[in-house]
């Protein structure tokens, strides 16, 4: 018998968040963690709430603490996870919450939107589109494919403690996505933006990040390719 | 782009840089002293050694930097645990008074290490 373990606040009733706990029969079965939850809604307390939507990996929404760890609910099976048949399942640290499982990510899309997620480019467009080498091209590899789910940036000390002024692995690591992008033609204007104490420099290189990212991208790695562009344009 | 006033040059870039290069700095100097420890030495030629312009010079540039790393270092930590975020209202008075000591306490340092090296 599994014991499951969530995260329980509600705000409009509750003074204080509690755990609270179930006892949840998996058949034997090697479910994941989303699975869980839907039935512990569906058969024990339907007020459990969470947020879900693709359940495969793909939109990123069900980002959750899972015994102590941060990852998506729809892609990690129990067997991954749970260990003398425990599940402690919590919000994503670090970011306030609305109710139980559901964090409010405002924190999280502004460091987004301020490094400017779109392509910019001054040329003027051509009739089609903007071509690009597959050479070039690879340089994207690694970095488009963030659902921002925000597992990387929860589970960074520097963004518990700088919400507002530290950029967080999963902007950069899109930041980065622009940088390398050949089509693009304000990059100075973008490193500009992030020479500052925080934006980048408050990363630490502790790789929290690159341990928890449901589709193994490397923050770490695009951070560092930040800060050597940075280091070349002033030097 | 955030400003602030207090970090050690205002730009992210030369902080993580100047951090970078005044560890090597120290690395260099610890391993220098530790091997000539390790080598056997007596008072007379630690002093004479110690006598030396080079000598003085290298003890400066690691105290130096000393200094500056320990500030960039200790100005991370106090921004990331001494704020109003962690500590409620006194967090920005708390975080000054640290930010005072440390760089009270590090002049202080300095100046001794210049006056022990040429008083």
């Amino acid at each position: 018998m599994l014991q499951v373990s969530i995260y329980r606040y509600n705000p409009e009733v509750d003074n204080a968040p509690h755990m609270q706990e179930f006892e949840f029969d998996t058949e034997g079965k090697d479910l994941m963690v989303l699975d869980v939850l839907e039935a512990i809604k569906a058969g024990h307390d339907s007020s459990v709430t969470y947020r879900r939507s693709c359940r495969e990996g793909v939109c990123g929404s069900d980002g959750l603490n899972i015994n102590g760890k941060n990852g998506l609910a729809c892609i990690t099976p129990l067997s991954e996870t749970v260990k003398n048949d425990k599940l402690v399942v919590r919000p994503l640290p670090g970011l306030p919450v609305i109710r139980d499982l559901v964090v409010d990510m405002s924190l999280f899309y502004a460091q987004y939107e301020k490094i400017q997620p779109f392509l910019k480019n001054n040329s003027p467009a051509p009739a089609i589109e903007r071509l690009q080498s597959p050479e070039d091209r690879s340089q994207l590899d690694g970095l488009y494919e963030c659902i921002l789910c925000a597992c990387c940036s929860t589970s960074c000390p520097s963004f518990w403690w700088n919400p507002d002024r530290f950029i967080g692995p999963a902007g950069l690591l899109q930041a980065y996505r622009f940088l390398a992008d050949t089509r693009d033609t304000a990059t100075d204007e973008r490193l500009s933006k992030l020479d500052d104490p925080f934006s980048v420099f408050r990363c630490h290189g502790i790789q929290n990040c690159v341990n928890v990212c449901p589709k193994g991208l490397n923050p770490t790695k695009a951070i560092g390719h930040i800060r050597t562009m940075l280091l070349n344009r002033a030097t | 782009m955030v400003t602030q006033v207090t970090s050690f040059s205002r730009s992210g870039l030369s902080d993580w840089l100047i951090q970078r290069l005044t560890s090597v700095i120290l690395l260099a100097y610890f391993i220098c002293l530790a091997g000539i420890l390790l080598g056997g030495v007596d008072y007379s030629a630690w002093k004479a050694m110690h006598d030396t312009t080079a000598m003085r010079i290298f003890t400066l540039l690691a105290a130096m930097s000393l200094a500056a790393h320990a500030w960039i270092g200790l100005w991370a930590v106090y921004t990331d645990y001494l704020t109003e975020r962690m500590l409620g209202p006194r967090g920005h008075v708390i975080r000054r008074f640290c930010q005072l000591g440390t760089v009270l306490a590090l002049v202080i340092y300095l100046l001794w290490v210049i006056q022990i090296l040429w008083g």
